[in-house]
């Protein structure tokens, strides 16, 4: 009698658990919201850099390829907005517009040539380009300000309507990412996205299927390359300030520890990632000279008991034969 | 008319002559079957016809259309469909959607398809849907299909890339070595599934070791030793041909010992 509740709870668990990740994400978002204050604007960080994760996640979960030079897209389109905003005046989505066909295009030219390249090479390629990026933002005074970077973006909003309060701007951010999420998803169920997911497997098989494997790897690029320079624009437009530091090395690093944590190649895994890991410091932050180490500690333990991500947890619940 | 010609079609690796001005002819419909001992050859012949590798000389014809030194892609999209010697699957994926793969030429739609998901691209995919489902039943895993292409066992996994390769609805089906790691009672369904594929009118070319598979399955069978082609004809006269004995066996001088 008993064995037979366990198996029917267990069920019921493995049931629900797919769902698990997201309630849990969302459930902090809004307990942010309700709450206020500081974990508003942490909260807020950490719903861009699930954009950019999630664009990320087309890319190396999907695709199964690597790259390392993504924050130059969110790096050029954040440019863009704040020049074309703080010193030109333009609106912020004619702005954004811009931007992001100035990363796009960057990502057409650079892709091109670099997906010819395989693993290592085409990750030390994209990662030499997220460095040209920074080392222009810090050259080029005239219109990047260098090191001093722009101040005075103004917050986001169309014409004459602006999303002032930080709880409009996470609820904005929110929106946003739903969409970007179900945009992600909905690739990934459909021919191109199986298409993906095979050259991730094996080039040689998608290949003797008819599958293009330089298209589609180009294709992914541009996507990962258009969620990254929605995230560069709106992050420039939340803090009102541009720096190169904002889209240095550390924005790679922390995005990949973000996928990884969050799970690679799942749906949840961006925003579950971004929400656990900008959580992490400020958990961490009673802890003083510790902080550091615990935050270290914290990233070992939950990849040798989550190895495939804390959205991919429900699923070691096993099922019964029977269901 | 003939659906695939090779003339005189070389590649050398150094100064390995690996295939040597090979001349073959496959005509529509059955079954035809490479042979040979190892490393003559045969698997590189593969790699030339699907191109997956250029040759250095000669040319190769596919239903009248000159295909020499084309990409893998744009050859599979002619209707020629390829399999691998050791099994090359999308294994995080279920069987189902390895096979839903195949379908990839057999359907249209790209990123904007996607998200928009319109009504006859919904169509589209309830038909790959039932597409995969019969070809999973055609070779015998339809109670495999939310199974992840990893778990199958070997001999599955062989059957499994056969059906995401017919998805693509091959006009030619290449099987590299089908039977390589199959015990006797698969390979004896193996020899079933490609007899019924020829019969559904695919035209099969396999190259096998397994002479068993060989003789119950082909209708024409090409001999090649070190890179040439030493003899071709039905299975029984190429079975008692002296060359082939020779090139199996070995002959008096041991050149090929």
């Amino acid at each position: 009698m008993t064995t037979s509740r366990n198996i029917i709870w267990r069920d019921r668990l493995a049931a629900v658990a797919p769902a698990l990740p997201w309630t849990i994400a969302l459930a902090i978002l809004g307990y942010a919201f309700l709450a206020g204050g500081y974990l508003v604007t942490v909260m807020s960080f950490a719903l861009i850099y699930a954009i950019f994760v999630t664009g990320l996640n087309v890319f190396m979960g999907y695709a199964g390829q690597v790259t390392f030079g993504h924050n130059a897209f969110a790096a050029l389109s954040g440019y863009g907005s704040a020049v074309l905003t703080a010193s030109y005046g333009w609106q912020p989505l004619t702005a954004f517009a811009a931007g992001m066909a100035l990363a796009l295009g960057g990502a057409l030219v650079v892709g091109y040539p670099t997906l010819r390249l395989k693993g290592h090479y085409l990750a030390m390629a994209t990662l030499a380009i997220g460095l040209i990026v920074y080392e222009v933002a810090v050259q080029w005074q005239a219109v990047t300000g260098g090191y001093m970077g722009i101040s005075g973006i103004p917050p986001l909003g169309v014409g004459g309507f602006e999303i002032m309060s930080d709880r409009a701007q996470l609820a904005f951010l929110l929106l946003v990412l739903v969409l970007a999420t179900w945009s992600a998803m909905r690739l990934r169920a459909s021919r191109f996205g199986r298409a993906l997911v095979a050259i991730a497997g094996s080039e040689d098989a998608a290949r003797a299927l008819g599958i293009d494997v330089a298209h589609y790897k180009l294709m992914a690029f541009l996507i990962s390359a258009a969620y990254a320079a929605l995230a560069g624009s709106l992050f420039v437009h939340v803090v009102g300030f541009v720096s190169p530091e904002v889209f240095g090395l550390h924005m790679v690093v922390l995005a990949f520890t973000m996928l990884y944590v969050g799970g690679i190649g799942t749906a949840a895994g961006p925003l579950v990632g971004a929400v656990i890991i900008s959580l992490l410091p400020e958990t961490f932050r009673a802890l003083k000279d510790y902080q550091d180490l615990a935050y270290g500690a914290g990233l070992i333990l939950l990849l040798i008991y989550a190895p495939k991500g804390l959205a991919a947890l429900g699923r070691l619940i096993p099922r019964s034969k029977e269901s | 008319m003939t659906l695939l010609v090779l003339e005189r079609v070389t590649r050398r690796f150094g100064g390995l002559v690996a295939v040597d001005a090979v001349d073959l002819s496959v005509a529509p419909g059955g079954v035809t079957a490479i042979i040979g001992p190892n490393g003559a050859g045969k698997t590189t012949l593969f790699h030339l016809i699907s191109g997956f590798q250029t040759p250095d000389l000669g040319r190769i014809t596919f239903q009248g259309r000159d295909i020499t030194g084309e990409p893998p892609e744009r050859i599979a999209a002619h209707g020629l469909v390829r399999t691998f010697q050791l099994v090359q699957l999308f294994r995080d994926l279920t069987a189902i959607e390895n096979v839903k793969v195949g379908c990839h030429l057999q359907t249209r739609g790209g990123v904007l398809t996607a998200l928009v998901r319109p009504k006859g691209a919904r169509e589209a995919e309830t038909q790959v849907t039932a597409t995969a489902r019969e070809l999973l039943a055609f070779v015998g895993l339809d109670a495999s299909a939310e199974l992840p292409a990893s778990a199958l066992t070997y001999g599955r996994q062989r059957l499994l890339e056969i059906a995401r390769a017919l998805a693509a609805k091959p006009k030619l089906l290449l099987l590299d070595e089908p039977a390589a790691g199959l015990n006797s009672e698969e390979t004896r369904l193996l020899a079933a599934a490609i007899r019924r594929i020829a019969a559904g009118g695919t035209t099969v070319l396999l190259i096998e070791h397994d002479m068993n598979l060989v003789m119950t399955t082909a209708d024409t069978v090409a001999v090649l030793d070190f890179g040439k082609k030493i003899a071709e004809g039905t299975p029984r006269s190429v079975r008692e041909d002296p060359a082939v004995v020779a090139a199996y066996l070995g002959t008096a001088e041991g050149a090929h010992a």
